[in-house]
C-alpha cells in the first residue's frame, strides 16, 4: 500500500476542518437570526444602603419574571416565550456608585456588552445623569424606579419611564391626609437632601397649601442622605408638634428615623406619612408602629390591586422563590419588563417583522398602555415617554402574626387622573391652577 | 429656656458618638504619628459586630439588659482582633515614613475595609431596635428622650476618663509618654516600642468600635453608613486639636452643639455649619483649640 505523503494528509485535514467550521458558522448564523437572545442590561443597587430595600428586591423580581417569560410560563397576555419569541439574556449591574461612575458603567454596558436595551436606575441623580448619555449614544433606555420630576424637563427621545414620578406620591399623600383628618393646621417635612427628597417636599407642601390654604408649614428639614442619626431633627419635630410629618425617607434612613423617633413618641405627637414605607414593612414587622400613613410609590406591594391576576401571580412566584414578601420595586421592574415586551410584540405585528428595529420598538412603547401587576400602565406624559400611575395609601394597624405582615386599614386608591398632572402641564403649574381637570373619587 | 435645654441635650448626645470616634483617631495620631483615614471603618466594624451579636443575644429571650454588655464586648473584640492585625500587618511598615505615603496607605486600608463590609454584608441591613428602648424615656426641655441617649453619654464620658487615667496615672501610660517623647531613648531604655504602638492602636480601634457598637441600636447598620460621621469626626479633631483627649471632647461638644443650634434655629445651615466652625478654627488657631505647643501629645 502506498503511503500518502504527510503534507497531503495535513492539507486534507485542514481543508476538512475549514469546511466543517464554515458549515457550522453558516448553520449557527442562520439559527442565530431566530434564536439570538435579547440582551438587556438591568441596573439596580446590588450592594450598599439602597440594596436591601430596593435594589435586591428589584433584581429578584426581574429574575422571577424573566425566568417565567423565558419558559413561557408567565400568565396571559405574557405567555409567549421571552420577548417576541427571543429569550431574554439579562446582564445585572450594580448601581452602587456615584452618578459619574454610573454613566461610565452605562457606556460600558452599551458599547462593550452591546445590550439591546437598558432597564435601570433607582436613584434620581443617576437617572438625571444617565438620561442625556442614553440620548447621546442613541440607546433605548427604560428607567423603572427613580422618581424625580425633573427627568423630562428637556425631551429625551431614547428614554422612557414606566413608573409614575414622585409627584403622584406627594399629591396622593396630601389628598389622603386631608381625607383622613379633615382639617390640618400644620405640617412639617423631613426629607433627604437630594433631588428625590427636595422634589417630594416641594410637591407635598405645595399641594397641601393649595388644598388647605390655612395650613402652616412648621419645619422643612433636609438632613444628608444616609446620615443615620436624626436625634436633633426628631427633637425639633417633637418641640414643634406639627399635625402631620411628611417624609420620603427610604431604606436604612427610614428605619433609623423610626428606630429613634418611636421611643420618643414621634408617632404620638404627629401623624407620620411615609410615601415609601412599604419597603420597611417586612424589615420592621412587629416593630412597625400602628397609625402611620403608608405609601408604596403607587398601587404596589401591600397596596397593589388584589383582584389583579398578574399581581397574585407575581406575589406567589416571588414568595415561592425567595421566601419573602415582595416590596414595591418588584412591581416597578415588572412594569418596565412587561412594558417593553408588550411594545416589542406590538411592533412585530405592526411592522410585520420578527425582529423590530430599536426605532420600531421605542415607537411602540411611546404612548402605549399595557397590563401589569399594578394595573394598566399608560405612557401618557412627556410625549408618551412617561407613565401615569394611580396611587394608594393606607394606615398601619399592627402586626398580624398569622400572615406575618403588617396590616393596613383605611386603604384609599387614587386614579391617575386624580394625582397626575395632564400631559404638557408641569406639576407646579397644575397645582398652582388648583389641580384643574383632576378627576378624583 | 426649653429650646436651650433641647439644644444642650441634643448637642451632648451627638457629641457622645463623635467623641468615641475622634478620641481614638486623636490618640493614635498622638502616639503613632499616623493620621488613620480608615478609622471610620473601624467604627463601622464595631457597629456591625455590636448589631449582629446583640441581635443574636436578644434571640435568647432572657435578660435583655445583657445586650449592653454584648455591645461592649463586641467593641473590645474588634479592638483586640482588628487592632493588632492592622498595626502589625500595615502600620508598622510605615512608621516614620513620608506623611503622604502614610495617608495613601491608610486610604488604601479604608478602601479595603469598605470593600470587606460590602463583601460580608453587601445586601443586608441590621436593625437592633430593642436596646434603644430598654431603659425607657424621660422628659427634658418639654420633650421625650430615650434614656439610652444618656447611656451613650455615660459610655463616652466613662471611656474618656478611663483613657485619661490609663495614659496619665498608670505605668503603661508612662511608657507611652516616653515612647511619644523620645522613641530612640525609650528603645535604649528597654521599652518595647512595637508593643506599645500595637496596644495603643488596639485601644484606639476599640474606642472607635465602642462608638459604633453603642450607636448601632439607634440606627440601621449597613455598608457605607458611617461615612458622614467619619467626616464629622475629622472635623472634631481639627477643631479640638490632634493628639489630645480634651481636644477631642471639646471638639465633639462644639460640633454637637453647632449642629443642634442649626437644626433648631436655621435648618438650612445644618449640613455645613460644622465645617464653617472648622474653617474659623483653622484660621484663628490652626493647631486646634486644645493643642499646646508642648512636646507631649497624648
Amino acid at each position: 500500500m502506498r503511503r500518502v505523503p504527510r503534507t497531503v494528509v495535513a492539507a486534507g485535514v485542514a481543508a476538512l476542518v475549514t469546511v466543517s467550521a464554515l458549515a457550522a458558522t453558516a448553520a449557527g448564523s442562520s439559527a442565530k437570526t431566530e434564536t439570538k437572545p435579547l440582551r438587556i442590561g438591568i441596573v439596580s443597587f446590588l450592594t450598599g444602603p439602597a440594596a436591601p430595600p430596593f435594589g435586591v428586591p428589584a433584581r429578584n423580581g426581574a429574575k422571577v419574571l424573566i425566568d417565567a417569560l423565558n419558559r413561557g410560563k408567565a400568565p396571559k397576555p405574557y405567555n409567549r416565550i421571552g420577548i417576541g419569541g427571543r429569550k431574554i439574556q439579562a446582564i445585572y449591574l450594580d448601581e452602587n456608585a456615584s452618578p459619574d461612575q454610573n454613566v461610565a458603567n452605562y457606556r460600558r454596558l452599551v458599547q462593550d456588552k452591546k445590550v439591546d436595551l437598558v432597564i435601570g436606575y433607582i436613584s434620581s441623580e443617576d437617572c438625571l445623569a444617565v438620561g442625556p448619555v442614553a440620548d447621546q449614544l442613541r440607546q433605548f433606555t427604560v428607567f423603572f424606579d427613580c422618581g424625580t420630576s425633573q427627568l423630562f424637563a428637556k425631551p429625551l427621545p431614547y428614554v422612557y419611564r414606566t413608573a409614575g414620578d414622585q409627584s403622584t406620591d406627594a399629591i396622593a399623600a396630601a389628598r389622603y391626609v386631608l381625607a383622613l383628618k379633615g382639617k390640618v393646621k400644620s405640617i412639617a417635612g423631613i426629607n433627604q437632601n437630594y433631588a428625590w427628597g427636595q422634589d417630594n417636599w416641594a410637591t407635598f407642601s405645595a399641594a397641601m397649601k393649595k388644598l388647605d390654604p390655612g395650613v402652616q408649614i412648621k419645619d422643612a428639614l433636609f438632613p444628608n442622605i444616609f446620615a443615620g442619626q436624626y436625634s436633633t431633627e426628631i427633637s425639633k419635630l417633637l418641640a414643634d408638634r406639627p399635625d402631620v410629618i411628611y417624609s420620603s425617607f427610604w431604606g436604612g434612613d427610614l428605619d433609623s428615623l423610626l428606630q429613634q423617633g418611636l421611643p420618643r413618641g414621634l408617632a404620638k405627637s404627629s401623624t407620620l406619612v411615609f410615601n415609601a414605607a412599604d419597603t420597611a414593612l417586612p424589615e420592621l414587622g412587629k416593630n412597625f408602629p400602628a397609625g402611620v400613613v403608608v405609601g408604596a410609590r403607587g398601587p404596589h406591594g401591600v397596596l397593589a390591586p388584589k383582584s389583579n391576576r398578574l399581581n397574585s401571580w407575581i406575589v406567589a412566584a416571588y414568595r415561592a422563590r425567595y421566601h419573602a414578601a415582595p416590596v414595591y420595586p418588584v412591581w416597578h421592574i415588572a412594569q418596565a419588563i412587561l412594558g417593553v415586551k408588550a411594545a416589542y410584540e406590538h411592533a412585530m405585528a405592526k411592522y410585520h417583522t420578527k425582529t423590530p428595529t430599536q426605532a420600531q420598538w421605542m415607537a411602540s412603547l411611546k404612548g402605549s398602555s399595557f397590563q401589569t401587576p399594578s394595573g394598566t400602565i399608560s405612557m401618557q406624559l412627556s410625549g408618551g415617554h412617561q407613565a401615569v400611575e394611580g396611587n394608594a395609601y393606607g394606615i398601619s394597624a399592627g402586626f398580624d402574626s398569622k400572615t406575618g405582615e403588617v396590616r393596613l386599614t383605611k386603604v384609599k386608591s387614587y386614579p391617575a387622573a386624580c394625582v397626575d398632572a395632564p400631559n404638557g402641564t408641569s406639576v407646579e403649574a397644575w397645582i398652582g391652577d388648583g389641580f384643574k381637570g383632576a378627576r378624583c373619587p | 429656656m426649653s429650646t436651650v435645654t433641647i439644644i444642650l441635650v441634643d448637642g451632648l448626645v451627638t457629641a457622645s458618638s463623635l467623641f468615641l470616634l475622634s478620641v481614638g483617631l486623636s490618640v493614635v495620631f498622638g502616639v503613632l504619628r499616623i493620621l488613620n483615614l480608615a478609622h471610620g471603618s473601624l467604627f463601622a466594624l464595631g457597629a456591625f459586630a455590636g448589631a449582629i451579636l446583640s441581635i443574636d443575644y436578644l434571640k435568647w429571650g432572657r435578660f435583655p439588659q445583657g445586650s449592653f454588655v454584648v455591645l461592649a464586648l463586641a467593641a473590645i473584640a474588634v479592638g483586640a482582633v482588628a487592632g493588632p492585625l492592622i498595626e502589625r500587618g500595615l502600620l508598622r511598615w510605615i512608621y516614620g515614613r513620608d506623611q503622604v505615603l502614610q495617608l495613601l496607605a491608610t486610604y488604601a486600608l479604608f478602601l479595603i475595609l469598605e470593600g470587606l463590609q460590602q463583601a460580608l454584608w453587601g445586601g443586608k441591613s441590621y436593625s437592633p431596635w430593642i436596646p434603644y428602648s430598654l431603659l425607657g424615656q424621660m422628659t427634658l426641655g418639654g420633650i421625650l428622650y430615650a434614656r439610652y441617649d444618656l447611656l451613650l453619654f455615660g459610655v463616652a464620658a466613662g471611656a474618656g476618663i478611663l483613657l485619661w487615667l490609663l495614659l496619665n496615672r498608670s505605668r503603661f501610660g508612662r511608657l507611652v509618654v516616653a515612647a511619644t517623647h523620645d522613641p530612640e531613648m525609650s528603645r535604649a531604655m528597654g521599652i518595647d516600642l512595637s508593643r506599645v504602638y500595637m496596644v495603643m492602636f488596639a485601644i484606639g480601634t476599640a474606642l472607635a468600635a465602642l462608638g459604633g457598637a453603642f450607636w448601632a441600636p439607634t440606627i440601621t447598620v449597613l455598608p457605607g453608613f458611617a461615612v458622614d460621621t467619619t467626616v464629622a469626626a475629622f472635623a472634631v479633631v481639627v477643631i479640638g486639636g490632634l493628639g489630645s483627649i480634651g481636644g477631642a471632647a471639646l471638639g465633639a461638644v462644639i460640633v454637637g452643639i453647632a449642629e443642634a443650634l442649626a437644626v433648631q434655629w436655621a435648618p438650612n445651615l445644618e449640613l455645613f455649619v460644622i465645617y464653617v466652625v472648622m474653617t474659623l478654627v483653622l484660621l484663628v488657631r490652626p493647631q486646634g483649640l486644645f493643642a499646646r505647643a508642648a512636646v507631649r501629645r497624648i
